[in-house]
Protein backbone atom coordinates (compact mmCIF):
# COMPACT_ATOMS: atom_id res chain seq x y z
CA UNK A 1 0.00 0.00 0.00
CA UNK A 2 2.42 2.28 1.32
CA UNK A 3 6.26 2.70 -0.59
CA UNK A 4 7.25 5.29 2.06
CA UNK A 5 6.73 3.21 5.43
CA UNK A 6 5.95 -0.08 4.11
CA UNK A 7 2.08 -0.89 5.43
CA UNK A 8 0.76 -3.02 3.50
CA UNK A 9 2.91 -6.34 2.01
CA UNK A 10 2.45 -5.73 -1.34
CA UNK A 11 3.41 -2.65 -3.81
CA UNK A 12 1.06 -0.68 -5.31
CA UNK A 13 1.94 0.57 -9.10
CA UNK A 14 -0.17 2.88 -10.11
CA UNK A 15 -2.30 5.56 -7.79
CA UNK A 16 -2.94 6.11 -4.10
CA UNK A 17 -5.87 5.93 -2.26
CA UNK A 18 -8.13 8.78 -1.74
CA UNK A 19 -10.28 7.21 0.45
CA UNK A 20 -13.18 8.28 3.05
CA UNK A 21 -14.24 4.82 4.65
CA UNK A 22 -11.39 3.16 6.48
CA UNK A 23 -9.75 3.90 9.69
CA UNK A 24 -7.59 6.88 10.11
CA UNK A 25 -4.38 6.14 8.36
CA UNK A 26 -1.53 9.26 8.37
CA UNK A 27 2.14 9.01 8.40
CA UNK A 28 3.96 10.68 10.77
CA UNK A 29 7.36 11.43 9.22
CA UNK A 30 9.77 13.68 10.32
CA UNK A 31 9.78 16.78 7.49
CA UNK A 32 10.73 19.32 9.84
CA UNK A 33 7.25 21.42 9.21
CA UNK A 34 7.13 21.85 13.02
CA UNK A 35 3.45 21.13 13.18
CA UNK A 36 1.89 17.83 14.01
CA UNK A 37 -0.92 16.36 12.14
CA UNK A 38 -3.48 16.41 14.67
CA UNK A 39 -6.46 18.04 13.14
CA UNK A 40 -7.65 15.14 10.49
CA UNK A 41 -11.54 14.74 11.38
CA UNK A 42 -11.28 12.34 8.76
CA UNK A 43 -8.90 9.64 6.58
CA UNK A 44 -6.67 9.88 4.21
CA UNK A 45 -3.76 7.87 2.48
CA UNK A 46 -1.46 9.97 0.92
CA UNK A 47 2.25 11.06 0.94
CA UNK A 48 3.86 13.75 1.89
CA UNK A 49 6.99 14.14 -0.55
CA UNK A 50 10.35 15.71 -0.20
CA UNK A 51 8.33 19.40 -1.09
CA UNK A 52 5.84 18.42 1.28
CA UNK A 53 3.24 18.04 -1.66
CA UNK A 54 0.52 15.82 -1.04
CA UNK A 55 -0.12 14.03 -3.97
CA UNK A 56 -3.62 13.14 -4.75
CA UNK A 57 -3.15 13.24 -8.85
CA UNK A 58 -0.93 10.09 -9.18
CA UNK A 59 -4.43 7.79 -9.93
CA UNK A 60 -5.13 6.19 -13.20
CA UNK A 61 -7.62 9.48 -13.83
CA UNK A 62 -4.70 11.91 -12.79
CA UNK A 63 -7.69 13.56 -11.16
CA UNK A 64 -9.39 13.95 -7.49
CA UNK A 65 -12.68 14.41 -6.86
CA UNK A 66 -13.99 14.32 -3.59
CA UNK A 67 -15.96 11.61 -2.04
CA UNK A 68 -15.20 9.80 -5.49
CA UNK A 69 -12.67 7.12 -4.88
CA UNK A 70 -9.69 6.75 -7.09
CA UNK A 71 -9.81 2.91 -9.09
CA UNK A 72 -5.75 1.62 -8.67
CA UNK A 73 -4.09 -1.05 -10.31
CA UNK A 74 -2.73 -3.50 -8.27
CA UNK A 75 0.04 -5.90 -9.95
CA UNK A 76 0.09 -9.16 -8.50
CA UNK A 77 1.86 -11.82 -11.07
CA UNK A 78 0.60 -14.03 -8.27
CA UNK A 79 0.23 -18.04 -9.83
CA UNK A 80 -3.36 -18.95 -9.33
CA UNK A 81 -2.61 -21.94 -7.53
CA UNK A 82 0.08 -20.62 -5.48
CA UNK A 83 -1.49 -21.89 -2.48
CA UNK A 84 -1.62 -25.35 -3.33
CA UNK A 85 2.06 -25.06 -4.88
CA UNK A 86 3.13 -24.05 -0.92
CA UNK A 87 1.30 -26.85 0.35
CA UNK A 88 3.23 -29.45 -2.10
CA UNK A 89 6.70 -27.70 -0.96
CA UNK A 90 5.54 -28.44 3.15
CA UNK A 91 4.80 -32.04 1.77
CA UNK A 92 7.53 -32.10 -0.10
CA UNK A 93 9.82 -31.08 2.81
CA UNK A 94 8.08 -33.89 5.20
CA UNK A 95 8.85 -36.82 2.90
CA UNK A 96 12.35 -35.49 2.51
CA UNK A 97 13.15 -35.28 6.29
CA UNK A 98 11.78 -38.83 6.81
CA UNK A 99 13.07 -40.46 3.45
CA UNK A 100 9.83 -41.09 2.20
CA UNK A 101 9.38 -41.54 -1.68
CA UNK A 102 5.63 -40.50 -2.64
CA UNK A 103 4.75 -41.50 -5.98
CA UNK A 104 1.27 -39.83 -7.67
CA UNK A 105 -0.61 -42.40 -9.65
CA UNK A 106 -2.84 -40.89 -12.58
CA UNK A 107 -5.01 -42.34 -14.69
CA UNK A 108 -8.61 -42.74 -16.15
CA UNK A 109 -10.98 -44.77 -13.90
CA UNK A 110 -10.60 -48.66 -14.63
CA UNK A 111 -7.04 -48.62 -16.04
CA UNK A 112 -6.43 -50.75 -13.12
CA UNK A 113 -4.89 -48.73 -10.72
CA UNK A 114 -6.20 -50.35 -7.65
CA UNK A 115 -5.14 -53.92 -8.96
CA UNK A 116 -1.92 -52.73 -9.74
CA UNK A 117 -1.18 -51.22 -6.09
CA UNK A 118 -2.10 -54.29 -4.79
CA UNK A 119 0.35 -56.39 -6.58
CA UNK A 120 2.87 -53.98 -6.21
CA UNK A 121 2.23 -54.14 -2.26
CA UNK A 122 2.01 -57.85 -1.57
CA UNK A 123 5.33 -58.28 -4.08
CA UNK A 124 7.39 -55.66 -2.10
CA UNK A 125 6.69 -58.00 0.53
CA UNK A 126 9.22 -56.53 3.54
CA UNK A 127 11.35 -54.21 0.56
CA UNK A 128 9.74 -51.06 2.63
CA UNK A 129 7.01 -49.85 4.59
CA UNK A 130 3.86 -49.05 2.27
CA UNK A 131 1.00 -46.78 2.79
CA UNK A 132 -1.31 -45.76 0.65
CA UNK A 133 -3.93 -42.68 -0.01
CA UNK A 134 -7.27 -43.27 -2.71
CA UNK A 135 -8.75 -40.70 -3.81
CA UNK A 136 -12.03 -41.36 -5.33
CA UNK A 137 -15.20 -39.17 -4.98
CA UNK A 138 -17.58 -41.42 -3.51
CA UNK A 139 -16.70 -44.96 -1.42
CA UNK A 140 -14.05 -46.11 0.70
CA UNK A 141 -14.05 -49.45 -1.15
CA UNK A 142 -10.57 -48.79 -2.25
CA UNK A 143 -9.24 -48.26 0.18
CA UNK A 144 -10.92 -51.36 1.80
CA UNK A 145 -8.83 -53.58 -1.18
CA UNK A 146 -5.87 -51.69 0.26
CA UNK A 147 -5.97 -52.72 3.72
CA UNK A 148 -6.94 -56.26 2.98
CA UNK A 149 -3.57 -56.79 1.62
CA UNK A 150 -2.15 -55.33 5.10
CA UNK A 151 -0.56 -51.60 4.18
CA UNK A 152 -2.26 -48.91 6.08
CA UNK A 153 -4.68 -47.08 3.83
CA UNK A 154 -6.58 -43.74 4.07
CA UNK A 155 -9.50 -43.01 1.60
CA UNK A 156 -10.03 -39.03 0.85
CA UNK A 157 -14.00 -38.72 -0.61
CA UNK A 158 -13.45 -35.82 -2.65
CA UNK A 159 -17.31 -35.13 -3.07
CA UNK A 160 -17.96 -33.46 -6.26
CA UNK A 161 -14.01 -32.86 -6.39
CA UNK A 162 -12.13 -34.28 -9.43
CA UNK A 163 -8.69 -34.22 -8.12
CA UNK A 164 -6.45 -34.51 -4.76
CA UNK A 165 -5.06 -31.57 -3.95
CA UNK A 166 -1.96 -30.81 -1.82
CA UNK A 167 -3.96 -29.63 1.32
CA UNK A 168 -6.01 -32.65 1.38
CA UNK A 169 -2.77 -35.14 1.17
CA UNK A 170 -0.88 -33.13 4.10
CA UNK A 171 -4.05 -33.83 6.33
CA UNK A 172 -3.92 -37.51 4.78
CA UNK A 173 -0.24 -38.00 5.58
CA UNK A 174 -1.11 -36.52 9.26
CA UNK A 175 -3.30 -39.31 9.94
CA UNK A 176 -1.27 -42.03 8.37
CA UNK A 177 1.83 -41.22 10.38
CA UNK A 178 3.95 -43.29 8.03
CA UNK A 179 7.78 -44.37 8.72
CA UNK A 180 10.91 -42.88 7.91
CA UNK A 181 12.19 -44.94 4.94
CA UNK A 182 8.50 -45.56 3.71
CA UNK A 183 6.86 -45.55 0.27
CA UNK A 184 3.90 -43.57 0.05
CA UNK A 185 1.57 -44.28 -2.88
CA UNK A 186 -1.40 -41.57 -3.78
CA UNK A 187 -4.19 -43.11 -5.76
CA UNK A 188 -5.13 -40.47 -7.42
CA UNK A 189 -9.16 -39.72 -8.37
CA UNK A 190 -9.64 -41.42 -12.20
CA UNK A 191 -9.07 -38.61 -14.45
CA UNK A 192 -6.35 -37.99 -17.03
CA UNK A 193 -6.88 -34.14 -17.07
CA UNK A 194 -7.54 -32.17 -13.60
CA UNK A 195 -4.83 -34.20 -11.66
CA UNK A 196 -2.06 -33.12 -14.05
CA UNK A 197 -2.02 -29.43 -12.71
CA UNK A 198 -2.20 -30.45 -9.33
CA UNK A 199 1.14 -30.95 -7.44
CA UNK A 200 0.88 -33.11 -4.27
CA UNK A 201 4.66 -32.66 -3.52
CA UNK A 202 4.73 -36.42 -4.57
CA UNK A 203 8.29 -37.33 -6.11
CA UNK A 204 7.22 -38.22 -9.61
CA UNK A 205 3.86 -38.64 -10.98
CA UNK A 206 2.83 -42.15 -12.83
CA UNK A 207 0.63 -42.66 -15.58
CA UNK A 208 -1.14 -45.57 -15.94
CA UNK A 209 -2.31 -46.28 -19.22
CA UNK A 210 -4.00 -49.79 -19.93
CA UNK A 211 -4.27 -51.30 -23.37
CA UNK A 212 -7.87 -51.37 -23.68
CA UNK A 213 -8.16 -47.39 -23.62
CA UNK A 214 -6.72 -46.78 -27.27
CA UNK A 215 -2.78 -46.00 -28.11
CA UNK A 216 -3.57 -42.18 -29.45
CA UNK A 217 -4.82 -41.43 -25.27
CA UNK A 218 -0.95 -39.34 -24.56
CA UNK A 219 -2.13 -37.49 -27.48
CA UNK A 220 -5.48 -36.68 -26.30
CA UNK A 221 -4.60 -35.81 -22.81
CA UNK A 222 -1.39 -34.19 -23.30
CA UNK A 223 -0.97 -32.65 -20.15
CA UNK A 224 -1.00 -35.91 -17.77
CA UNK A 225 1.66 -37.23 -19.80
CA UNK A 226 3.71 -34.31 -20.29
CA UNK A 227 3.44 -34.15 -16.33
CA UNK A 228 4.14 -37.38 -15.44
CA UNK A 229 7.70 -38.90 -15.31
CA UNK A 230 6.88 -42.69 -15.95
CA UNK A 231 4.31 -44.87 -18.10
CA UNK A 232 2.52 -47.68 -16.87
CA UNK A 233 1.00 -49.88 -20.03
CA UNK A 234 -1.10 -51.77 -17.80
CA UNK A 235 -3.40 -55.10 -18.55
CA UNK A 236 -0.75 -55.84 -21.92
CA UNK A 237 -2.05 -59.48 -21.29
CA UNK A 238 -4.82 -58.72 -23.39
CA UNK A 239 -3.22 -57.34 -25.84
CA UNK A 240 -3.79 -60.62 -28.02
CA UNK A 241 -7.21 -59.92 -28.14
CA UNK A 242 -7.10 -55.76 -29.04
CA UNK A 243 -5.59 -53.76 -31.79
CA UNK A 244 -3.53 -51.64 -29.55
CA UNK A 245 -0.30 -50.79 -30.91
CA UNK A 246 2.33 -50.73 -28.06
CA UNK A 247 5.12 -48.95 -29.61
CA UNK A 248 2.87 -46.55 -31.07
CA UNK A 249 1.39 -46.04 -27.83
CA UNK A 250 4.80 -44.69 -26.22
CA UNK A 251 5.76 -43.08 -29.69
CA UNK A 252 2.82 -40.85 -28.64
CA UNK A 253 4.01 -40.67 -24.77
CA UNK A 254 7.25 -39.48 -26.00
CA UNK A 255 6.04 -36.79 -28.45
CA UNK A 256 4.66 -35.01 -25.46
CA UNK A 257 7.10 -35.71 -23.24
CA UNK A 258 10.17 -36.49 -24.74
CA UNK A 259 11.82 -37.85 -21.02
CA UNK A 260 9.13 -40.29 -20.37
CA UNK A 261 9.86 -43.49 -19.30
CA UNK A 262 7.81 -46.79 -20.08
CA UNK A 263 7.19 -50.09 -18.19
CA UNK A 264 4.84 -52.79 -19.73
CA UNK A 265 2.87 -54.21 -17.19
CA UNK A 266 0.26 -57.67 -17.06
CA UNK A 267 -1.66 -56.79 -14.43
CA UNK A 268 -2.56 -59.95 -13.32
CA UNK A 269 0.83 -61.72 -12.52
CA UNK A 270 2.32 -58.20 -11.74
CA UNK A 271 5.08 -58.92 -14.36
CA UNK A 272 6.74 -56.19 -16.02
CA UNK A 273 8.93 -55.03 -18.60
CA UNK A 274 10.83 -51.70 -19.66
CA UNK A 275 9.98 -50.08 -22.99
CA UNK B 1 -12.69 -29.31 -15.73
CA UNK B 2 -10.88 -28.01 -12.40
CA UNK B 3 -11.49 -24.58 -13.97
CA UNK B 4 -14.00 -23.77 -10.85
CA UNK B 5 -11.88 -24.49 -8.54
CA UNK B 6 -9.04 -22.46 -10.38
CA UNK B 7 -11.55 -19.78 -9.95
CA UNK B 8 -11.97 -20.27 -5.87
CA UNK B 9 -8.40 -19.78 -5.38
CA UNK B 10 -8.61 -16.88 -7.73
CA UNK B 11 -11.55 -15.38 -5.13
CA UNK B 12 -9.09 -16.65 -1.88
CA UNK B 13 -6.06 -14.76 -3.53
CA UNK B 14 -8.83 -11.64 -4.01
CA UNK B 15 -9.85 -12.00 -0.28
CA UNK B 16 -6.43 -12.23 1.03
CA UNK B 17 -5.20 -9.34 -0.50
CA UNK B 18 -8.47 -7.06 -0.02
CA UNK B 19 -7.48 -7.51 3.71
CA UNK B 20 -3.81 -6.83 3.26
CA UNK B 21 -4.33 -3.66 0.99
CA UNK B 22 -7.89 -2.64 2.48
CA UNK B 23 -9.74 -2.41 -0.84
CA UNK B 24 -13.61 -3.20 -0.78
CA UNK B 25 -14.17 -3.26 -4.76
CA UNK B 26 -12.80 -5.26 -7.41
CA UNK B 27 -13.33 -3.64 -10.92
CA UNK B 28 -11.34 -5.98 -13.38
CA UNK B 29 -9.10 -9.35 -12.56
CA UNK B 30 -6.61 -9.51 -15.25
CA UNK B 31 -5.55 -13.39 -15.97
CA UNK B 32 -2.60 -14.70 -17.88
CA UNK B 33 -3.50 -17.95 -19.08
CA UNK B 34 -0.71 -19.96 -21.30
CA UNK B 35 -1.94 -22.39 -24.16
CA UNK B 36 -0.05 -25.49 -22.17
CA UNK B 37 -1.79 -24.27 -18.93
CA UNK B 38 -4.80 -26.92 -19.36
CA UNK B 39 -7.38 -24.93 -19.00
CA UNK B 40 -10.01 -24.25 -20.88
CA UNK B 41 -10.67 -20.41 -21.47
CA UNK B 42 -14.68 -20.30 -21.93
CA UNK B 43 -15.03 -22.66 -18.64
CA UNK B 44 -12.87 -20.52 -16.67
CA UNK B 45 -15.26 -17.63 -17.79
CA UNK B 46 -18.16 -19.67 -16.54
CA UNK B 47 -16.39 -20.79 -13.16
CA UNK B 48 -15.29 -17.10 -12.80
CA UNK B 49 -19.25 -15.83 -12.20
CA UNK B 50 -20.35 -18.61 -9.91
CA UNK B 51 -17.20 -18.62 -7.94
CA UNK B 52 -17.16 -14.74 -7.95
CA UNK B 53 -21.06 -14.27 -6.66
CA UNK B 54 -21.41 -12.54 -3.43
CA UNK B 55 -17.54 -11.60 -3.06
CA UNK B 56 -16.16 -8.11 -3.66
CA UNK B 57 -15.49 -9.14 -6.77
CA UNK B 58 -18.91 -10.24 -8.36
CA UNK B 59 -19.14 -7.41 -10.30
CA UNK B 60 -15.75 -7.25 -12.17
CA UNK B 61 -14.68 -7.72 -15.78
CA UNK B 62 -12.18 -10.94 -16.29
CA UNK B 63 -9.48 -9.73 -18.72
CA UNK B 64 -7.68 -12.61 -20.00
CA UNK B 65 -4.10 -11.98 -21.46
CA UNK B 66 -3.44 -15.34 -23.90
CA UNK B 67 0.49 -16.03 -23.33
CA UNK B 68 1.50 -18.54 -26.64
CA UNK B 69 3.23 -21.97 -26.24
CA UNK B 70 7.07 -22.00 -26.88
CA UNK B 71 9.28 -24.44 -27.12
CA UNK B 72 13.52 -24.79 -27.43
CA UNK B 73 14.24 -27.84 -30.22
CA UNK B 74 16.87 -30.13 -28.90
CA UNK B 75 18.32 -31.85 -31.47
CA UNK B 76 18.11 -28.46 -34.00
CA UNK B 77 18.61 -25.43 -31.35
CA UNK B 78 15.65 -23.61 -32.84
CA UNK B 79 12.97 -21.75 -31.07
CA UNK B 80 9.64 -21.73 -31.78
CA UNK B 81 6.03 -21.27 -31.13
CA UNK B 82 3.75 -24.79 -30.43
CA UNK B 83 -0.09 -25.18 -30.48
CA UNK B 84 0.06 -28.61 -28.54
CA UNK B 85 2.80 -30.28 -27.25
CA UNK B 86 2.57 -32.83 -29.71
CA UNK B 87 3.51 -30.89 -32.33
CA UNK B 88 7.01 -31.48 -34.10
CA UNK B 89 9.50 -28.75 -34.77
CA UNK B 90 8.85 -26.76 -37.71
CA UNK B 91 12.25 -27.03 -38.75
CA UNK B 92 13.44 -30.41 -38.41
CA UNK B 93 10.67 -32.07 -37.36
CA UNK B 94 11.88 -33.33 -33.89
CA UNK B 95 9.66 -34.12 -31.06
CA UNK B 96 12.25 -33.63 -28.47
CA UNK B 97 10.88 -29.99 -27.40
CA UNK B 98 11.66 -28.53 -24.33
CA UNK B 99 8.77 -26.06 -23.33
CA UNK B 100 9.82 -22.50 -22.43
CA UNK B 101 6.27 -21.03 -22.33
CA UNK B 102 2.77 -21.36 -22.37
CA UNK B 103 2.33 -23.31 -18.85
CA UNK B 104 1.85 -19.84 -16.87
CA UNK B 105 -1.28 -19.62 -14.99
CA UNK B 106 -1.35 -16.59 -13.09
CA UNK B 107 -3.44 -13.60 -11.85
CA UNK B 108 -1.70 -10.42 -13.72
CA UNK B 109 -3.34 -7.20 -12.06
CA UNK B 110 -6.03 -6.57 -10.13
CA UNK B 111 -8.16 -3.03 -10.93
CA UNK B 112 -9.78 -2.57 -7.61
CA UNK B 113 -11.69 0.62 -5.63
Amino acid sequence: MCTVCGCGDAKVEQGHRHDHAHDHHHHHHDHGHGHAHLHHEHDHHHHHGADAALDYGAGPAGVSVPGMPQSRLIELERNILSKNDAYAASNRAIFSDHGILALNLVSSPGSGKTTLLCRTIEQMGDTAPVYVIEGDQQTSADADRIRATGAPAIQINTGKGCHLDAHMVGHAVEHLAPVNGAVLFIENVGNLVCPAAFDLGEAHKVAILSVTEGEDKPLKYPDMFAAADLMLLNKIDLLPHLDFDVHQAIANARKVNPRIRAIQVVRRTGEGRYG
Amino acid sequence: MHELSICENIRGIIEDQARAQGFSRVDCVTLEIGRLSGVEVEALRFGFDVAMQGSIAAQARLDIVDLPATAWCMPCGAQIEIRQRYDGCPSCGSHQLQVTGGEELRIKSLEVN
